[in-house]
């Protein structure tokens, strides 16, 4: 990692740089830096998240933060909606919800977390991995098992609209509806919503397992998902009191690389003793590391890949069973490939179905006991396992509940510098020369997707979303440039 | 899972995040349009908001007789305009969210047959700040989708062609 963050003017670096001009939507930047020898000797990842986001809502009344943070983004936010409520619960002083709203906040973040990953991996992902990238033979091979799945994008869709459902039952529409107030909930699940969300939960159990299948033969049989980007990370997520995958509420735990503890059962509310945040010049996101490795071995790696290998168990059956197969792919190591982010989500998402069920059936979700009320503080920290990892809110507020600091540290952020040296390792194995490309930015992108990075600033307008790639010298000069519109077709520039 | 089986013939989906700035003139466009519509008693109308257009909205387009997507557009040439749909694969880099040509090819995937006739109204806007409200500029535009959004309910309004 130091090598990698050599200054390119000086030992006679040349730079690649893949710039979505777009500020409005997926401002991403990624600038390769090459030697002599076309060597890439550094990566930047350039994402705009969240920009001013910490300094808009400072002034404004606590318990409008939950509303306020789902404009984050279009894709969770579900999952800011509840780890904002999550800090508020501590600012009126709550330490613990009633049964009904615990519940009602794990169900309605089991739906986010499926529709999510379904989106991700049918709609974003499935392309790379059904279609290829490598060889004529993966190819073949990857064919095959298309022919096995052919209602593959009816089940995507099914998936992520039945995630959308559950959410909607909840917080009353798909997107910025309302669900979790200070210290629980506003409403329960009513019978007749029930019964319409357990109509469809076979389907979706059996469509969960198929996606899990389907990951699993398309990991196992491709030499070059085993390692295509792959690293040796830490890994950091959250885990239930007994070590078991968990989604919404639990204790930290950070492993090395090899297996090895750091810490677990952390108390979340001190999470800035345990991760600390670099800032670098060239980028508006931060780079997290984890306090006890330091700056220059300590970034990690969160979301599916961290959460499945860090856990030892899942507390669904079938879900834990293709855990356990899981495991077996590294002989119980931990599967360090980054492809196989894929494979973990689908998991997640066989564990939400089965989860959801459970829930559903469970006469506490249709409760009225809802809200808890408590002594009032001046600061909370809320933690989940967001689809894309573990996601921070920090509020600190003054004695009329107005906000005067807000810190967040995003699941991108935290995978930050792990997606940095995924590209870099990609661009090593695919750059040819001084040319940039269609194929190694095609395989940049792979990269960077498996991470599912959310690069959007949550807004969505037309004609803006172009991806350049740029080679310059030494000196500056350029060297090559090329273009890739939002309909896919390429554009040679220079 | 199911469409209801009085699905209304049209569909006004307007998307558009409204806490950042003129972001917000599609659901703006659609809150004005609900308002028209429950005066005229037009129960053959739907209107849906969202943040971003993704893959379960092709569930939204199935029963219709014709779609209306509406949406901000920086590099619209006029206030602005309407146009019909094509479907158009979308291999957008990493985006989350969908144009909507790419959910009329995403509707062919999924039920192995062509969308109903889709169009896009695009109304130009100008900036995207959080936080921001829609700039005079965009509202005016709106001002004029919305005549353009009302004349598209017309049950004999003539659709355009190109």
């Amino acid at each position: 990692m130091q090598s990698n963050q050599t200054n390119t003017t000086s030992n006679g670096s040349r730079r690649v740089a893949i710039d979505p001009i777009s500020r409005v939507e997926g401002h991403g930047k990624i600038t390769l830096l090459l030697d002599d020898d076309n060597h890439i000797q550094e990566a930047r990842l350039h994402i705009v998240e969240f920009r001013g986001f910490e300094k808009f809502i400072q002034g404004r009344p606590y318990w409008e933060v939950p509303v306020f943070v789902q404009r984050l983004c279009g894709i969770c936010p579900v999952s800011h909606h509840l780890a904002a409520a999550k800090a508020v619960d501590q600012l009126v002083g709550v330490e613990s919800l009633t049964p009904t709203s615990h519940k009602l906040r794990e169900l309605l973040h089991f739906g986010q977390t499926m529709q999510s990953h379904a989106l991700h991996f049918f709609h974003l992902s499935s392309p790379d991995l059904l279609f290829g990238f490598g060889s004529d033979m993966a190819k073949r091979n990857i064919v095959g098992v298309i022919e096995k799945h052919p209602n593959v994008a009816l089940k995507g869709v099914k998936l992520r609209k039945y995630g959308q459902q559950l959410i909607a039952a909840i917080m009353g529409k798909r997107i910025h509806g309302l669900a979790a107030v200070p210290g629980g909930m506003n409403k329960s699940l009513n019978k007749e919503e029930r019964d319409v969300l357990l109509a469809d939960i076979e389907d979706i159990k059996t469509w969960s397992m198929d996606a899990v299948l389907l990951n699993e033969q398309l990991h196992m049989i491709n030499p070059e998902n085993q390692s295509f980007a792959t690293l040796n990370t830490p890994f950091l997520s959250m885990v239930g009191a007994k070590g078991e995958l968990e989604l919404y509420h639990g204790g930290l735990r950070a492993n090395k690389a090899n297996g090895d503890p750091l810490f677990d059962q952390f108390d979340y509310r001190g999470y800035e003793n345990i991760i600390r945040e670099e800032v670098r010049p060239w980028s508006y996101m931060k780079f997290p590391y984890l306090t006890e490795l330091g700056k220059e071995k300590g970034w990690y790696r969160v979301g599916a890949l961290a959460r499945v290998n860090n856990c030892d168990s899942i507390n669904t059956p079938l879900a834990e069973e293709a855990r356990q197969r899981f495991k077996a792919f590294a002989d119980g190591a931990f599967v360090q490939d980054t492809l196989a982010y894929h494979w973990a989500r689908m998991i997640e998402v066989l564990h939400c179905a089965e989860a959801i069920e459970r829930l559903l059936n469970d006469p506490d979700i249709s409760g009225d006991d809802l809200v808890v009320t408590g002594e009032k503080r001046h600061e909370g920290v809320g933690v989940i396992e967001a689809p894309r990892g573990t996601l921070f809110h920090h509020y600190k507020v003054d004695e009329e509940g107005l906000i005067e600091k807000a810190n967040l540290i995003v699941s991108t952020t935290s995978n930050n510098q792990a997606m940095n040296e995924s590209v870099r390792s990609v661009a090593n194995q695919y750059i040819d020369g001084n040319e940039v490309t269609e194929g190694l930015l095609n395989h940049l992108e792979v990269a960077v997707r498996a991470y599912d990075p959310c690069l959007s600033c949550a807004t969505h307008a037309l004609g803006k979303m172009p991806l350049q790639v740029e080679l310059l010298d030494t000196a500056g000069n350029q060297l090559d440039q090329l273009s890739k519109g939002s309909d896919g077709k390429f554009e040679r520039l220079s | 899972m199911t469409i209801q089986s009085r699905t209304p013939s049209i569909l006004l989906l307007g998307y558009g995040n409204l806490g950042r700035g003129d972001d917000a003139v599609g659901p703006a466009l659609i809150e004005a349009m609900q308002d028209y519509l429950a005066d005229n008693n037009r129960t053959d109308v739907e209107c849906l908001t969202d943040m971003q257009l993704q893959i379960e909205h092709v569930t939204d387009l199935v029963a219709r007789d014709r779609i209306l997507f509406i949406d901000a557009d920086m590099s619209c040439g006029s206030a602005c305009s309407l146009r019909p749909l094509l479907a158009e694969k979308d291999d957008s880099y990493t985006t989350h969210a969908m144009n909507p040509a790419a959910v009329i090819y995403t509707y062919q995937q999924v039920y192995g047959s062509p969308a109903p006739p889709a169009y896009l109204l695009s109304i130009r806007t100008y900036s995207f700040e959080l936080g921001d409200n829609i700039c005079a500029e965009a509202n005016q535009n709106l001002s004029l989708a919305i005549k353009m959004a009302k004349a598209f309910c017309e049950k004999d309004y003539n659709l355009p062609t190109t």
